[in-house]
């Protein structure tokens, strides 16, 4: 087994804990793992990405090579085509699909879209409207992380279980609500599989 | 032993930790900031009083971690590549003293300069200094290096200096740890006054000393398990030294085995027995190394046999940036194919102020003003105020290296530049702008500095500043005459003010400071954030 996955967004979305969550789960499934990450200066509202590798092998690089990647999960729409390069054929994107827009240039939404349709997999929905509906968007990263959850060659039990262990010293209240969010995004993905 | 998923930097906090370390002294930058951080947040909840401090800047605490080695305790110092400049001074001599309790340095490249304003590769420094160069090809080795460097130091006498890079201090992977070390006693050497005090009699002899020693780390790194040479059962055209983290990349291209004799190396001074050995096998040999072509140049007068040598210098290889398994796969012929490009609709996004940053409204009051004076030149430093220079800003003209805004502004209005301004934060005035406002008050430069102050260190994450609350007194203390000293709060309430502040103090003709001061709206989040967590716990 082996899946490679590009995480994108902006400075200060929270991908890094989508990485968290999936990095417990493959811990706990004797999975080999590697996870490169941005710190610093690319942290203030620049674009960043993070590069997760998952195999039952050792796996060598920390990057991913380009033409490799699995899946690209991505908390803005524009970021998630960043990375294309990085995506083997088959793969699929799941991404936010709403903007952030915190540049003067930031491209046309249709012709974002656009590039969307060319894509073989994608599942592309608002993020924030669904985790809205726990009173908080600050779940959002993990409903993405539900909507994403089929394809990473990881048991979606073990990523609740990534859940408690990552927000349980945040209390019980917290754990539950992101793992309805998980459950919601799971659902989500089943809606907008395209 | 316990496994547990670690980022390069942590997985090297965790092994001195466990070897016994008894402090830590620091300055902040990326990527060597985390490190610190981790033993700081191990220490907090231990109660075997280990000392993790950020200290003014990477000299002082070279310095302090020296002085604790003196006393027979084991130490660390952690800096980004750039802040080994600023301890170079302490670096190289403390290579000429040698140590008592073991001491590492861990030094943080960053090729590709993701947060710096060079690459350069400090291994060079190693080679300089003389003294055993570790670099890790991940984290499991940076864990096994760094608990092991602890005894080999003391067992050498000499400090041992780690290098990695922005990539593996930020990477991460499974680690599995080793047992936990008592920390050493307070042990003092006896007759130890010629060794530590540097007088040219007495550095004579150990610089004899420390070339002596040279043999001793050469045999280490030729029977080091961190140097490996792969061999296979035929003689090949080709050979590879892979260097550090290079290797992954390499392996990445052979998941299973390599088709051609490969010599890894994680220690310094180099092998040489070893690489003739690799030489002996091949026609060719392809050097992989992150930064600097330091070893495809050594390799060169170690073989001086005329052996061709690809790598960074010959263009095999880009001559600037970090590797990465592409750039390698590509060096050792095979195709990189890549089925999807960036489409043409996306755009850069770089990285920017944080809306409600004090900064902010510091530098919209400084445009304003200085629109009005077609010549001023602002020279600003290293920080997060350095995102300045970008749009919507464009306020600075230079940022060179810590504390360069200060000094560079009085050299510029000495010829004539007018008005000369200069923007540093409260970090790196305490880092290294004070020394040069001292320069300027010395002179009566005609300069206007503006320290803006957020009170923490905010580029590398919010680190404790030494300057927070002190800066008044320090610069009163420096010479600055109170009335052309003024503190300022950065918001809307106060553009007026601090625009009329900046525009009084031009043309005062000596050396005015002007202070705004807010603290950093990351850090007050955080702040509050932790509070509210205490507060449920």
């Amino acid at each position: 087994m082996k899946t490679d996955i590009i995480l994108a967004g902006v400075g200060g979305q929270g991908i890094l804990s989508i990485a968290a969550v999936i990095g417990k789960a493959a811990l706990e499934d004797g999975l080999y793992m590697k996870q490169s990450e941005v710190h610093g200066m690319s942290q203030r509202g620049g674009d960043v990405q993070s590069h997760l590798r998952l195999s039952d092998k050792p796996i060598a690089s920390d990057l991913i090579p380009l033409g490799t990647a699995d899946i690209i999960i991505s908390l803005e729409p524009m970021e998630a085509l960043r990375y294309l390069p990085y995506m083997q054929s088959d793969a699929w994107v799941v991404s936010n699909s709403k903007p952030f827009e915190n540049i003067a240039n930031y491209p046309d939404y249709a012709q974002l879209m656009a590039e969307y349709d060319r894509l073989p997999h994608k599942i592309i929905f608002d993020v924030e409207q669904i985790a809205k509906d726990f009173g908080t968007p600050r779940v959002g990263n993990v409903v993405l992380l539900g909507a994403a959850s089929p394809y990473l060659g990881i048991d979606f039990a073990k990523l609740e279980n990534g859940i408690r262990s990552i927000f349980g010293k945040k209390g019980e209240e917290v754990v539950a609500i992101n793992l309805q969010a998980l459950q919601a995004g799971r659902k989500q993905c089943e809606l907008n599989k395209l | 032993m316990k496994k547990q998923l670690l980022l390069g930097d942590e997985a090297i906090a965790q092994a001195a930790i466990d070897a016994g370390l008894s402090g830590v002294y620091s300055y902040p930058g990326t990527p060597s900031t985390e490190i610190t951080e981790y033993i700081q947040q191990w220490a907090k909840t231990s109660d075997n009083k280990t000392v993790a401090v950020w200290c003014a800047n990477e000299k002082t605490a070279v310095e302090t971690a020296f002085g604790m080695s003196y006393a027979g305790k084991r130490t660390l110092s952690c800096m980004k590549h750039v802040g080994l400049n600023v301890a170079a001074d302490a670096f190289m001599n403390i290579a000429m003293s040698g140590i008592n309790g073991g001491m590492l340095i861990v030094t943080a490249d960053d090729p590709s300069m993701h947060s710096s304003q060079n690459e350069q590769d400090n291994r060079v420094y190693g080679n300089f200094a003389m003294i055993p160069v570790f670099e890790p090809s991940n984290q499991q080795e940076a864990y096994d290096m760094v608990y092991e460097a602890y005894d080999l130091s003391e067992k050498w006498g000499y400090p041992v200096l780690l290098r990695i890079t922005t990539r593996m201090a930020h990477s991460r992977a499974g680690v599995t740890t080793r047992p936990v070390q008592a920390q050493k006693p307070l042990h003092l050497e006896d007759n130890s006054m010629s060794k530590y005090t540097l007088l040219p009699v007495n550095a004579r002899k150990r610089y004899k000393a420390l070339i002596e020693a040279q043999k001793v780390f050469e045999t280490a790194s030729e029977t080091s398990k961190y140097n490996r040479l792969y061999t296979v059962n035929h003689h090949t055209c080709r050979g590879v030294v892979a260097c550090g983290i290079a290797f992954n990349y390499l392996q990445e291209s052979y998941p299973d085995s390599f088709d051609c004799p490969v010599l890894k190396i994680s220690q310094y001074p180099l092998p040489k027995q070893q690489l003739r050995e690799l030489a002996s096998l091949c026609d060719e040999i392809l050097v992989l190394e992150d930064g600097y072509p330091i070893v495809e140049e050594q390799l060169k007068g170690i073989l001086n046999t005329g052996l061709t040598i690809h790598g960074r210098l010959d263009g095999t290889l880009p001559r600037d940036g970090e590797l990465n398994p592409d750039i390698v796969k590509h060096a050792l012929g095979f195709a990189v194919t890549k089925p999807y490009n960036v489409p043409e609709v996306v755009v850069a996004r770089p990285p920017a102020l944080c809306m409600g940053c004090g900064h902010r409204d510091v530098y919209e009051a400084l445009n304003e003003v200085v629109k009005e004076y077609p010549n001023a030149k602002v020279f600003s430093d290293i920080g997060c105020y350095t995102l300045g220079a970008l749009p919507p800003f464009r306020a600075i003209d230079s940022c060179i290296d810590m504390g360069a805004s200060i000094t560079m502004a009085r050299g510029a209005s000495d010829a004539g530049v007018f008005p000369a301004i200069a923007v540093i934060g409260d970090s790196t005035f305490t880092h290294s702008g004070m020394t040069g406002l001292l320069d300027c008050v010395n002179s009566n430069a005609n300069v206007l500095i503006i320290i803006s102050d957020n009170e923490t260190t905010g580029m590398t994450g919010g680190q404790d500043s030494a300057a927070t609350g002190r800066i008044h007194a320090i610069c009163q203390g420096l010479g600055v005459a109170s009335e052309h000293l003024h503190g300022v709060v950065p918001l809307k309430k106060n553009f007026e003010e601090l625009k009329n502040l900046i525009r009084q103090e031009i043309e005062y003709q000596g050396v005015s400071v002007i202070v705004p001061c807010r603290e950093c709206i990351q850090t007050h989040a955080r702040k509050v954030k932790e509070k509210h967590l205490k507060q449920q716990a």
